[in-house]
């Protein structure tokens, strides 16, 4: 989320007024004309016995999941001499503009992780290839994993993802101002009267207890946890039309504006300062990524404390994203690389408990309910919501057209517009958005 | 008698386009035949990575101005941004730095230390500004509103996520960061006049006041257009502070043309529809340029 910007790169975009002018220059017909993934037909097998071969393999694990994967990597190469994996990173935003264009011009990577909402719209464009065989021959089945989490990376009744990680929305708090406010640390609220009782308790104390944030990170986020929670959708399941701006989605956002109007959050937060708040004892909960781990675990002398989010409307539910693997289409199809790239994602998976100790939930339901990642007490917290958690439809495009909640959020939580209202011209937007989208990838 | 009254001229005539032909080669590969590129790519529906990409004549043009299409509220509010962005931190960038320049262009203790001060923040690339920044304005815990409460003025101006204040922070910290370019321009031409003409000035008995009036401005003229034109070129093109510091809130208010450009086109793959607004923001821009240069002009 913070893209690498230069003053150089600026220029670049600027001279000409183009960024789009300059990208179309390196355009070309793509990869190749067969859309949806070409042929990847090669059965899979758990080993690889063929002659030594390299393998790159891209991600944006940029922040402290970056050294764990690069352990994990080197792992691999040591177990396995014929195979040597390459690992390079960027920062996400980096990633999905560059993957593409490198795989258009045959330089792409083997291998990747993508994001699951990313899938879709990466497989109608041919990026990725199918990877059904690997699914089939390493016998991983919808139970192996969380059913929705699995279903995510299906496009057009292909496979095309196979999920790594989940990283879910959870409630983190301070305990020490938990205990300023006559609260017990040990047991944060857990429905919508407590929550509301103990945001009451601090406010006596003069602490605004949950900052409600206006952007994306994770503003938008809790607004998608809270949509499900009173039962509603942000699209139906072929996102033919958007859905949160109906009675739920409102009921959501309203209750997000009003720890404004309430005093429970100040006006105008701004990026990060809600978590900046709790570590500062100047708020109390914070409900954000399950990559916070690792950012208050850093801040000496701090008490804090994690759980699942508190069921505020009729049902439990949480926002998550998943790392996802894939394999990237080549010019040229060759065999013992698909091979290759199959055993390593077949490695990582099953070392996903490695994985979960730098801040995730595995997606394979073995590890997830093994001693050792129940071992892992933040982690666990958090991943015992596994089977609360919803993900975009798999429908290409989809990100464009989820940028409009963002912006509906920003301005219902900046008391600039009603909530119903934001949502209802956000919504008009992606109905538009989402139109568009089905002429050009035909839906 | 022809052939030798042709030949010198001839001889001559080749020689200066050898020596442009490199960076006119350059300028048209990076740049002509990517612009024609540009032009055609603004034809049809354009993502580079799909095989079909059909050609819709002026459709994403005609989309700018048809009020019911998805990017017409979109791409006239970043228009608008970018417009509000432009009109107030042009003025400022041409003449707080020229001020400075003149100051820095009299002789004090220190001198060459306040010129490295003023420039320096220019050295710096636009995502540590920003961070910078964004931190420090922020609202409810950035070190601006505490230190303006602890001298007893307001302490909860939304630096960040309101309007106007957005749009002050956004000029106030683009002055600050790019101010010394434009100063170390107006230095240069400073020095380029010759002091015989602040000597007769002074001789014709003109004070400071008409000293700055009928030497220094008019001797900077050339150096003024360019500073204008540039200036103006660099805000319309304003990408990362917003990006970094608002992130185009509070809604979409200040996001910039250029950001929305490269939204449509790099992050939704509608290159196609991105292309046709950079050429109509291009097609302003040469406008406005023009407008600019006859301006100048006419005060011949």
């Amino acid at each position: 989320m913070k893209p690498h910007v230069t003053r150089r790169g600026l220029l670049g975009l600027g001279v000409g007024a183009g960024g789009a002018v300059l990208l179309g220059a390196c355009g070309d017909d793509g990869p190749n004309p067969i859309v949806g993934g070409g042929q990847n037909a090669q059965p899979a097998s758990t080993a690889y016995t063929g002659p030594n071969v390299a393998l790159t393999f891209w991600n944006g694990f940029t922040g402290g999941d970056g050294p764990v994967m690069k352990a994990l990597v080197d792992r691999f190469n040591s177990e396995n001499p014929n195979i040597k994996v390459t690992m390079n990173v960027y920062e996400w935003a980096d990633y999905y503009q560059k993957v593409p264009a490198a795989v258009s011009t045959g330089n792409g990577p083997d291998l990747g992780i993508m994001h699951v909402e990313q899938v879709a719209t990466n497989a109608a464009r041919g990026v990725v290839l199918p990877l059904d065989d690997v699914a089939a021959s390493l016998q991983l089945k919808e139970e192996d994993f969380s059913p929705p989490v699995w279903r995510a990376g299906v496009y057009n009744s292909k496979r095309y993802a196979i999920p790594l990680d989940v990283h879910p929305q959870g409630m983190f708090y301070n305990k020490a101002v938990l205990e300023r406010a006559g609260l017990d640390p040990e047991n944060p609220p857990k429905t919508n009267d407590d929550y509301l009782k103990a945001l009451d308790a601090l406010k006596g104390k003069g602490v605004q207890g949950h900052w409600a944030t206006p952007f994306p990170f994770t503003g938008t986020h809790q607004f998608e946890s809270l949509t499900w929670q009173f039962g509603g959708q942000l699209f139906d399941d072929q996102a033919t039309k958007p859905l949160f701006a109906e009675g739920p989605g409102v009921q959501a956002l309203t209750w997000l504006v009003d720890l404004v109007k309430n005093g429970y959050s100040p006006k105008n937060v701004a990026q990060d300062a809600d978590l900046i708040a709790l570590q500062n004892g100047k708020a109390a909960f914070n409900w954000n990524g399950i990559w916070t781990i690792n950012t208050l675990r850093a801040v000496k002398g701090l008490n804090w404390g994690v759980t699942a989010l508190p069921t505020i409307g009729t049902q439990p539910a949480a926002w998550a994203g998943s790392h996802n693997f894939v394999q990237f289409k080549q010019r040229a199809t060759d065999q013992n690389k698909l091979q290759a790239g199959k055993v390593f994602i077949n490695f990582i998976s099953k070392q996903s408990v490695e994985w979960a100790k730098g801040g995730q939930v595995p997606a394979r339901k073995e590890i997830r309910e093994g001693a050792e990642f129940k071992g892992l007490k933040e982690q666990a917290a958090i991943g015992a919501q596994i089977d609360n958690l919803h993900f975009p439809p798999s429908v290409p495009g989809i990100p464009d057209a989820m940028v409009t909640i963002d912006t509906a959020v920003n301005e219902a939580i900046l008391l600039r517009k009603e909530p119903g209202k934001a949502l209802a011209d956000a919504a008009a937007k992606a109905s538009q958005i989402l139109e568009q989208n089905r002429k050009k990838y035909g839906g | 008698m022809v052939a030798v009254k042709a030949a010198p001229g001839r001889g001559a005539g080749l020689t200066p386009y050898l020596f442009l032909a490199p960076y006119a080669l350059l300028f048209v590969t990076f740049t002509l035949v990517p612009a024609g590129y540009g032009l055609w790519i603004s034809l049809h529906d354009w993502d580079y990575l799909l095989p079909g990409k059909p050609f819709v004549g002026l459709d994403n043009y005609r989309a700018l101005f048809s009020s019911s299409s998805p990017v017409f509220d979109f791409f006239w509010q970043s228009m608008q941004a970018t417009g509000i962005f432009t009109v107030f931190s042009v003025p400022l960038l041409v003449v707080v730095p020229l001020g400075i320049a003149l100051i820095l262009n009299r002789s004090f203790r220190g001198r060459t230390a306040f010129r490295a001060v003023y420039f320096a923040p220019y050295v710096l690339g636009v995502a540590v500004i920003g961070v910078l920044w964004r931190f420090l304005l922020d609202p409810n815990l950035g070190a601006v509103n505490a230190l303006l409460g602890a001298v007893g003025l307001p302490d909860a101006t939304a630096w960040t996520t309101g309007l106007p204040w957005a749009w002050i922070s956004l000029v106030g910290v683009t002055v600050w960061w790019t101010l010394g370019f434009n100063a170390v321009i107006y230095l240069a031409g400073l020095q380029d006049i010759p002091r015989e003409l602040y000597d007769a000035a002074r001789v014709d008995g003109a004070g400071r006041w008409a000293e700055f009036r009928q030497v220094t401005l008019p001797g900077l003229r050339p150096v003024l257009l360019f500073v204008v034109i540039n200036t103006i070129l660099a805000s319309s093109n304003m990408f990362g502070q917003a990006y970094l510091i608002t992130q185009g809130a509070p809604g979409v208010e200040t996001r910039t043309a250029i950001m929305y450009i490269a939204e449509e086109g790099l992050r939704s793959y509608r290159m196609g529809s991105a292309a046709a607004m950079s050429y109509l923001l291009t097609l302003a821009l040469l406008l406005i340029s023009m407008i600019t240069f006859r301006l100048f002009r006419t005060k011949d």
